[in-house]
């Protein structure tokens, strides 16, 4: 895959960091703010995709089962138990985690690999959503309206900007986390599982575990996505946050930008936020916007199959020696 | 070195071409005084039908009125439409908000979909912009205090409880022999709101819920939910579900041969001239409470016609967002100006009654139109008639339906 | 419970199983052959019945007559669709065969919106709703001749693959594939064959599933996911699992939806789904691999 290129220099982790930092002073419109916020969010839970999926290769269909995990969680416990809004920001991140590591102790302990394990995660995604389609607790059908108050303490910031920084906090915290994962030795683990699971076991690595592990994060991180995504849009339902489209945009975000790359799932969830918002400009026939969408991922995938972060690659060079 | 310019150029003109689709704002320089309209429906995505029609009234209701010479008290100013895709997806109606915001749009009229509506309306609620809701049913979006939503058509409490009006006269003009109902709704906010609204007051009108019966949209087959009814063997049914689940229900209940003294919808998705014309066996009795137009008005009768001309359903999207529409237009004469609060405050005392509803002229409290109302229908073979309240009534209804022995 | 409701229910689990089995037949072939999850397989599916709808509105052909049409032209567009995008543009590698299938799907889908509106249509013709009794139920015949036919279909299918040289080749592709390229097989052209047969298999399907049913561009969302329960299931590349799949998951759906409604009762077919990779991931009469 992409463990190949060579580590990202810091001078361009600091630039990028600077322009998104500038972004809401540059383009101080809500259009351009909501923009940067819809393209972080979605690097952001793209990257919790790629821990799993690119980094450690488990390709995941059912992500969305940990995003709405923590979107209900976080809500619950600040309608129902009136607690505050931004304890669910953990609350989430457990809960994410918690359904993370049920699925995939049941799944890796039945040997469930490649495509079977991607359509496992897609039934159990899918179980949550009629669960909670279906109980008092989370509102069944009818979904949960947080009450608009405005406030940072509320976790409801006036200006759309309190959002970006918020989202774009939480990308930086996920693409730290991506970086120590290229890094580490728990990363190293998990490329090995990736490349071949049958030479990493024999290599001595304890595959199941580290790929609960990996699961675990990947999960506590979307679960996160799902809280900021409540609290942003002040509504959830189970089509909305159960259903498949998240998913698929998740890993499609990856995939597009560069699965098990630091900056792939930034560099999709840009890339494929502008396509979104550029041929949805084109609304004058019914579905035309969305077909020039399915063109362009098409084509992209079919290009560049390394996802986009191909273009960025280094003319092939000497392979310096690593730490 | 070589391979960082590669980087930095290439970045800059990914920045470039993001300042291009973020910074610059619309291009319409328009002629000085055109009044843009933001028609914001799901055109594609699983409500692209619904949402293609509401555009369609809104088209037709901007044509009309540019064409009759804009607005007189505006020096003739003309509307413009700015034309938005939700995609059947709430964060893309957000999007879309802001977009439209961007571009100088005055107003909004959308979204078809509650679910849609709720995050919209409140993005557009930051700019203070009008709102003016066309078809979402959802009492939650006049009851958050927010100044700029308004709503021509009923809500889902007004319709449930025109239901019950309309309900308790026809079961008391035969006699009250329906004492039985069973309730089917679909399960996602749309269907359980209503049913909800729907077997809390039943029982007010002389009507037993014996049981209620929910289901998935979609869902492929109703065959065991059918036999149920006939097993349980209610007077009436009352339906809340989409368009696909609507026909497949009324289809297995036809050939299943329930028999029933009425089916009974509260905005029935499937309900429609297209049912009549696709399967009149089945549509024939069936009724509906739904939004509709005023059967006596030859204004509506001449738009359907023109609409049908075109080889278009005359649904009531379409005149739902057409009187929408409309009503902006009037707030604009009234408020001599494009102005936000003005036109606010001209929606806030509306007394309007060029619509062909069978509404009145309309009287907004917190946003709600007052004199919003819900028509009671029938099909038959060739056509659907309003059967209910009297004075817009053509047609007496058939309750109870003959049997199917 | 009333024995007779329960006997209701089995019937009509059976014939749902019926619809079930014609829309995983191409699927588990597609699938293993290919190995590819064909999220095009719901697009394809409401392709074909928009044809057969045109078909019957604008030619006035009867639907199961015009599965003469529909079977030939598809399995063209099969073909067509694997030798000029998927084959070409996916460079093998099973991720991205998989988002190829996807951004065809979305392109299908919304083509299809632009070219015939977002709206549900319906076909009404004769037998549409001439009902059969069997036992304690009415039975409505199109459901009765689409169970008939895809059993019919599964057998034929499982007959090609057994005795002819195509089937045969097709055969050891599916198990071994760079085996079968080193003794001759054309595994290109018979992916695009299996391809092609794979979306025939949606021709008939088509035709069969419109007078019970509507045709949508989203149509085929709601059936994608039951088909690939009952692939997986069944068994990936074996027909008769997907006829007994398709049965299980039939049953399942329509006990599920008596006991628990037709809500919550949906959760049946994921648990089976989950249960089955848990417990025996090749499915009942999958090859293992």
């Amino acid at each position: 895959m992409n463990s190949q290129l060579q580590p990202v220099p810091w001078k361009l982790h600091l630039a990028v960091l600077a322009a998104a930092l500038a972004f809401p002073f540059v383009f101080p419109s809500n259009f351009a703010v909501n923009f940067g916020v819809l393209a972080l969010f979605y690097a952001f839970i793209g990257q919790s995709w790629n821990m799993a999926g690119g980094f450690a290769g488990q390709l995941s269909f059912g992500h969305v089962a940990f995003f709405g995990a923590g979107a209900y969680a976080s809500t619950i416990l600040q309608l129902r138990f009136g607690m505050s809004p931004w304890a669910g920001l953990p609350a989430a991140a457990l809960a994410g985690a918690l359904v993370g590591g049920v699925i995939a102790v049941l799944s890796f302990r039945a040997g469930l690999r490649g495509s079977y394990f991607a359509l496992i995660t897609l039934a159990f995604a899918e179980v949550l959503r009629i669960i909670a389609n279906s109980t008092d607790l989370t509102g069944g059908g009818l979904g949960m309206l947080i009450p608009m108050k405005a406030g940072a303490a509320n976790f409801q910031f006036a200006e759309r900007s309190g959002f970006y920084y918020l989202i774009l906090l939480l990308t930086l915290l996920s693409v730290a986390l991506a970086e120590w994962l290229r890094r580490s030795r728990f990363g190293a683990r998990l490329a090995a599982i990736r490349e071949n699971e049958e030479s990493a076991m024999a290599l001595g690595i304890n595959v199941f575990a580290e790929k609960v592990r990996v699961m675990l994060l990947s999960g506590a991180l979307c679960g996160v996505g799902g809280c900021f995504f409540a609290q942003y849009f002040l509504y959830i339902d189970p089509t909305i946050v159960f259903g498949v489209d998240k998913s698929v945009e998740m890993l499609l975000v990856s995939i597009i930008g560069g699965a098990g790359t630091v900056y792939g799932p930034l560099i999709g969830a840009v890339l494929l936020a502008l396509a979104s918002e550029g041929t949805r400009a084109i609304t004058q026939v019914q579905g035309l916007s969305l077909v020039l969408y399915g063109a362009l991922l098409v084509l992209i995938i079919a290009y560049l199959p390394n996802g986009l972060i191909d273009l960025f690659k280094r003319r092939p060079q000497p392979r310096k020696e690593t730490r | 070195m070589t391979s960082h310019s590669r980087i930095t150029r290439r970045s800059i003109l990914k920045a470039g071409a993001a300042g291009a689709v973020l910074g610059v704002p619309g291009l319409s320089l328009a002629q000085a005084k055109s009044i843009k309209v933001g028609l914001l429906h799901p055109v594609s995505g699983a409500l692209a039908y619904s949402g293609g029609q509401s555009r369609l009234g809104g088209m037709l209701a901007i044509d009309e009125i540019n064409a009759s010479g804009g607005i007189k008290s505006m020096g003739g100013a003309k509307l413009e439409a700015l034309l938005g895709d939700s995609q059947s997806r709430p964060e893309v109606g957000v999007s879309e908000v802001e977009r439209m915001q961007q571009e100088g749009v005055a107003a909004y009229v959308g979204c078809f979909a509650s679910g849609i509506a709720l995050p919209a309306t409140q993005a557009a609620a930051k700019y203070n912009t009008p709102f003016l809701i066309d078809v979402g049913v959802s009492d939650a979006l006049v009851s958050r205090g927010l100044k700029n939503v308004f709503r021509l058509a009923p809500g889902n409490g007004k319709c449930v409880d025109d239901a019950f009006a309309g309900l308790a006269e026809v079961n008391k003009t035969a006699g009250g022999l329906a004492k039985t109902a069973v309730i089917v709704h679909e399960d996602s906010e749309f269907g359980t709101s209503t049913a909800k609204l729907l077997s809390a007051k039943l029982s007010g009108i002389g009507l037993e819920v014996k049981e209620v019966l929910k289901h998935a949209t979609p869902t492929r087959d109703f065959t065991n939910l059918v036999l149920r009814i006939k097993a349980i063997k209610p007077d009436i049914v009352i339906m809340s579900n989409y368009q696909n689940e609507y026909v497949l229900i009324a289809r297995t209940i036809y050939q299943q041969k329930v028999d029933l003294a009425g089916m009974f919808s509260v905005l029935g998705g499937g309900f429609n001239y297209k049912l009549v014309k696709e399967q009149p066996e089945v549509a024939q009795y069936m009724m509906d409470f739904n939004h509709w137009y005023n059967p006596k008005n030859p204004k509506a009768l001449d738009m359907r016609k023109r609409v049908e001309a075109k080889d278009n359903l005359f649904t009531f999207e379409v005149y739902c967002t057409y009187n929408s529409v409309k009503l902006f237009a009037d707030a604009l004469e009234n408020a001599k100006s494009a102005d936000k609060e003005k036109v606010i405050a001209a929606l806030e005392v509306s007394t309007w009654a060029d619509h062909f509803m069978p509404y009145g002229p309309t009287k907004f409290v917190n946003g709600q139109n007052q004199g919003g109302r819900a028509a009671l229908l029938q099909a038959s073979r060739t056509d659907i008639d309003v059967v209910w309240p009297n004075e817009f009534a053509a047609v007496k209804p058939v309750f109870p339906r003959p049997k199917f022995s | 419970m009333d024995p007779t409701i329960l006997a209701a229910a089995a019937i009509n689990g059976l014939l749902l199983g019926g619809m079930y089995t014609l829309v995983a037949s191409g699927l588990t072939l597609i699938y293993g052959v290919l190995h590819i999850i064909n999220f095009a397989h719901g697009s394809m599916l409401m392709l074909a019945m928009f044809g057969v709808f045109y078909l019957l509105t604008k030619f006035g052909i009867d639907p199961y007559l015009s599965m003469l049409v529909m079977v030939p032209a598809m399995y063209g567009l099969g073909y067509a669709i694997y030798k000029g995008v998927i084959g070409r543009l996916s460079s093998g590698r099973d991720e991205n065969i998989l988002l190829i299938t996807l951004g065809l799907s979305i392109l299908i889908e919304n083509i299809a919106l632009m070219l015939f509106k977002g709206d549900s249509r319906t076909i009404s013709v004769s037998y549409s709703d001439t009902m059969i009794e069997l036992g304690p139920t009415l039975v409505p015949l199109p459901k009765l001749i689409s169970f008939a036919v895809a059993m019919l279909l599964c057998a034929a299918l499982a007959l090609f693959i057994q005795r002819t040289d195509t089937g045969r080749a097709i055969r050891a592709v599916a198990k071994e594939r760079v085996g079968a390229r080193l003794v001759g097989i054309d595994v290109d052209r018979i992916f695009a064959i299996s391809y092609g047969i794979g979306l025939a298999t949606l021709g008939a399907a088509a035709c069969l599933l419109m007078p019970i049913f509507y045709v949508s561009p989203t149509i085929g969302h709601v059936f994608v996911l039951v088909a690939f329960t009952v692939v997986v299931l069944g068994g990936m590349g074996s027909f008769l699992g997907a006829v007994v799949g398709g049965m299980i998951v039939g049953l399942t759906e329509s006990f599920g939806g008596l006991f628990l409604g037709e809500s919550l009762g949906q959760i049946g077919i994921s648990l089976i789904f989950i249960l089955i990779l848990l417990l025996r991931p090749s499915g009942l009469f999958g090859a293992r691999r």
